[in-house]
């Protein structure tokens, strides 16, 4: 089947592409610095300790071997160790998972569900005090370093009005652990005052995540529904008196939506960067902070680890963007 | 005539642009009766287009402003009724469009079947009249949705699209050119309406099928006794299916005659030129010298003014009323032409 | 059309369309303010020597007419102190666009131009730097190298060349595509010349627009990177690191933390908004004049 074609080619690039991307944290964490052993190490080593580590982790080896070694390793899902935790890399990472993806799924359906309707009625009802309004805002909302805004929220809805806790994922003993989803979990086994704890705690940092990407939904679905407004499809409904709403809401916004899908799928990736600095500032949890933490910690294999991560779930979500789209526009499914 | 169906009086619709008001339609007459397929001519600019979309009322609601006059259809100035009433009773209904672009006039995400079908279901002649404002609850009975589909197939079968029901469930793209103006024909036809306004329904097919498609337009709604509004610029498509054709210049109505006196008996000096221009085997190019005037500062009084021979004083203040010369044949021109065409340079 | 009577009649043309775009208008001005108030800061400070001076007595006092914006941990006067920043963040956000269009643009040129695996191996590796979000790759160089000023701006260009590369990728082979192309290749012009006259001042146009909002985004980043430690070290005065310093005296101290997140918000949006005005101005006027383009 065709369709079947088009996402076997686009996995095609999947590899290289990873492959790529390997090469840049190897060259990045190997040949780059002045001497990586050395930092590992410490600054209190000395030249004999240092050597000793060097043979140690495997540094002594030419570099186009340790490049094979560390895919090899990669590939049996083995990131190294973390000289802070101690703990497989691998390990730690799937531990903080769950926070930081009900994170960043919490800021994307508020997105979603208030970003694309916002977008249809800005467009409209172009240039009315809805529609300045809300040019207004999305272009403030791309201005705004989000670090800052978290901080603003905080300072304003925790320290100021005292309505929602400062910082932390709960309170208290997290729920039974069944999907890893406080939400979730808090609702399956019926835990109901953990589900409002958890969700307070969710409150500011989703918000303070979901903002800029609000601000570029609302902005291309308005952009996508106006240019659909100008098809010659639309005008002969108009012609042959279609009742508005049929228009609008049934073959406007479906056309407006192909690109608008496209958009939502790109938005995850922009929202897993943004939940780095996020969670750095409500001390979330999640994979952000423990890329922050092991940043100020030097943990450089904990860095390279979560760098390497990172641009693998990127990666997938843009070939699932790319697989999404062609089912959603059936014009590609027969080109 | 008898009572016309259609009857535009004075129209006056300007456009903003960038470099100021565009006059494009100056008080423009037009009559329609029931049944008779009237072609629109003139070139590209003289607002055919524009008072086509007057009449249907799709003209771009930001840049166009209609100034003044009146569109009657069946008596009602469409101008000044209520807009919902005639959104939901004449179009779609009364009076049914086919737009030049068959490629791009369907919506390319839904196959054919939901768009006809969603016609169907506001304006089928089967629909009642409704209550008021077309509400998002109305429901489409069972029955008549069944009706409806019959008429559907039927129809498709009449404009020869080949197995009707197969070819409900494609999408657009899957069609041709030919094709997608056939399904709009048949769209156009399913409401029973009076009057089918056709832009330029063939300029953007390829000329092998432009003939094919005009003949069965003309066939179906001779059959049905359906009115047409015809624009095009190309004379040989008017002489092809026109009862009667309407001769536009830069926005002014010049001339209008029955086919066969329109051919044989030109009047206004435009009419003659444009006549005359029209490549013959001889291998000569005749051109009318001059160019089309700019629609923000038009010349006054006639607008073909500046480009014609027989142009005097008159011409230049105000603008001709329209005379009969004969049996439907009004001419707007203080200098009609009595002489046979390709009489004079 | 490539003539330099058609260039400067465009340029004109663009700058009088800008003109009558109130919100580029805004941009456009918010930007210079920026500019003044990174070259005039010693003058327009009013405590100049803050940068470098500490006053431990006057430590944490609200805005006040001595100090208009108040006074940080350090009791260093905040208004002062965010002037200065200004010259960090514009020279970082210069040179950073600076480079990436510097190193980009040929790429994307280069793989635009030719068809083959040169073509196909340059957009994989600028697609592998896309594959990340700039923030992660940023932060990871930055971590490696250590933080300071240069750091910074390298890690940041690396990070957003592969943008510029893409737009000059898709302008030149659309560009390839139209007949005056051909036609000019058929007449024995060379690659060279091709380049210079028809395809560089047709991708001028998006290469602008992507700069301007590259200056938002990498100013954003910036920040963030300051925010996280990875910027130059105290006591240069970035306004990422002034608000993580910030953190610890809220909500007390609330001008602390504020002032330098809006300098942050203005500045961005000075670009921001300057940039939507100039795609707005440039995408449809300069394409509609060299092409019979459907639209």
């Amino acid at each position: 089947m065709r369709l079947l074609a088009l996402a076997l080619h686009r996995l095609a690039w999947f590899v290289p592409t990873l492959l790529g991307l390997l090469l840049v944290t190897f060259v990045i964490s190997r040949v780059i610095p002045a001497d990586p052993v050395a930092l590992v190490a410490g600054e209190t080593a000395t030249p004999a300790q240092v050597e000793a580590l060097r043979r140690q982790l495997g540094f002594d080896r030419p570099l186009p071997v340790q490049f094979a070694d560390y895919v090899a390793r990669l590939a049996r899902g083995d990131m190294g160790t973390s000289i802070f935790t101690r703990r497989p890399i691998a390990e730690d990472l799937a531990h903080r998972l769950p926070a930081t993806i009900e994170l960043t799924l919490a800021a994307m359906v508020v997105s979603v569900l208030v970003g694309i309707p916002l977008g249809v009625l800005s467009a409209l009802w172009r240039n009315s005090l809805l529609d300045h309004a809300l040019r207004v805002a999305t272009v403030s909302g791309l201005a705004i370093a989000s670090f800052w805004l978290g901080i603003m929220l905080q300072l304003l809805f925790a320290m100021r009005l005292g309505w929602t806790p400062l910082n932390g994922r709960l309170q208290g003993f997290p729920p039974r652990s069944i999907t890893g989803f406080y939400l979730l979990d808090a609702v399956l086994t019926g835990d109901w005052p953990t589900f409002g704890g958890a969700l307070l705690h969710l409150a500011l940092p989703a918000a303070t995540l979901a903002f800029p990407a609000l601000a570029t939904l609302v902005r291309f679905t308005r952009a996508g529904v106006l240019d659909v407004m100008q098809s010659n499809f639309v005008l002969y409904e108009r012609a042959m008196g279609l009742p508005r709403f049929v228009i609008v809401w049934k073959y406007i916004l479906r056309s407006a939506l192909t690109s608008t899908v496209t958009q939502v799928g790109l938005l995850f990736g922009i929202l897993l960067a943004g939940a780095v600095v996020t969670e750095a500032v409500f001390d979330w949890p999640g994979i952000g902070t423990y890329a922050v933490n092991s940043i100020l910690r030097s943990d450089y294999n904990a860095v390279m680890g979560f760098t390497v991560w990172a641009g693998a779930i990127f990666i997938v979500v843009n070939l699932l963007v790319d697989v999404t789209h062609t089912l959603v526009d059936p014009r590609e499914r027969v080109s | 005539m008898s009572e016309p169906l259609l009857s535009v009086r004075g129209l006056h619709v300007d456009f903003v642009t960038d470099r100021g008001v565009a006059l494009v339609l100056d008080g423009v007459n037009l009559d329609i009766g029931p049944g008779e397929v009237v072609g629109l001519v003139g070139e590209s600019g003289c607002g055919k287009t524009t008072l086509a979309r007057a009449i249907l009322g799709i003209l771009p609601p930001g840049a166009a402003r209609i100034r003044g006059g009146e569109v009657r259809y069946r008596g009602q100035d469409l101008l000044r009724a209520d807009p919902i009433a005639v959104n939901d009773r004449v179009r779609g209904r009364g009076i049914t469009f086919i737009p030049q672009d068959p490629f791009t006039s369907f919506s390319p995400v839904f196959p054919v079947q939901t768009q006809i079908m969603d016609l169907m279901k506001w304006k089928s002649p089967r629909a009642g009249n409704g209550d008021g404002a077309p509400s998002p609850f109305r429901r489409y009975p069972r029955e008549r949705y069944r009706a409806d589909r019959e008429a559907v197939l039927d129809t498709l079968r009449a404009v020869q699209i080949p197995e009707p029901a197969r070819a409900l469930r494609r999408l657009p793209h899957e069609f041709s050119g030919g094709q997608r103006q056939r399904l709009m024909i048949a769209m156009a036809l399913l409401p029973r309406p009076d009057l089918i306004i056709a832009d330029e329904p063939t300029t953007a097919l390829d000329v092998t099928i432009q003939a094919q498609i005009l003949r069965l337009l003309r066939t179906l709604v001779k059959e049905r006794g359906v009115s047409v509004l015809f624009t095009t610029h190309d004379l040989g498509t008017a002489h092809e299916i026109c009862d009667r054709i309407v001769v536009m210049y830069a926005g002014q109505e010049v001339e209008a005659a029955p086919t066969a006196a329109f051919f044989s008996h030109p009047a206004h000096p435009y009419t003659r030129r444009l006549l005359a221009s029209v490549p013959t085997p001889d291998g000569e190019i005749r051109d009318i010298p001059g160019e089309v005037p700019s629609l923000v500062e038009p010349p006054a009084g006639c607008r073909f003014h500046p480009r014609c021979d027989y142009a005097s004083a008159e011409c230049r203040s105000a603008r001709p009323a329209p005379r009969m010369r004969a049996a439907a044949h009004a001419v707007s021109c203080y200098h009609p032409v009595d002489a046979p065409p390709g009489s004079d340079a | 059309m490539s003539s330099s009577k058609g260039a400067s009649t465009a340029v004109w043309f663009v700058l009088r369309r800008l003109t009558r775009d109130r919100s580029a208008l805004l941009g456009f001005a918010l930007i210079v303010a920026l500019l003044l108030a990174a070259l005039l800061a010693p003058v327009l400070s009013t405590h100049p020597d803050d940068v470098f001076e500490l006053h431990p007595s006057e430590r944490l006092r609200a805005p006040s007419r001595a100090h208009w914006l108040g006074t940080d941990r350090m009791g260093a006067d905040v208004y002062s102190r965010l002037l200065f920043g200004a010259r960090i963040t514009i020279l970082i956000g210069v040179i950073a666009v600076g480079a990436s269009l510097i190193v980009g643009v040929p790429v994307g040129l280069v793989a635009g131009y030719y068809h083959g695996w040169v073509s196909d191996l340059l957009m994989r590796v600028s697609d592998v730097f896309l594959a990340v979000p700039q923030v992660v790759l940023a932060i990871a160089i930055a971590q490696t190298l250590g933080p300071s000023l240069p750091n910074v701006i390298l890690a940041l260009s690396a990070t957003y060349w592969p943008w510029f590369a893409r737009v000059a990728y898709a302008e030149t082979r659309s560009i390839q595509k139209e007949v005056f192309v051909e036609s000019t290749a058929a007449l024995g012009a060379s690659p060279w010349r091709l380049t210079a006259l028809h395809v560089l001042p047709n991708i001028a146009s998006p290469i602008i627009v992507r700069a301007s909002i590259g200056m938002g985004f990498t100013i954003l980043t910036a920040a963030a990177l300051g925010f996280l430690g990875l910027g130059p070290p105290p006591p240069t005065p970035e306004w990422g690191r002034t608000i993580a310093e910030s953190r610890e005296f809220l909500p007390d101290a609330w001008w602390y933390a504020t002032a330098p997140g809006l300098a942050i918000f203005l500045t961005v949006m000075g670009f921001n908004l300057l940039g939507d005005g100039l795609r707005d101005v440039l995408d449809p006027r300069l394409r509609r004049t060299h092409t019979a383009r459907d639209e």
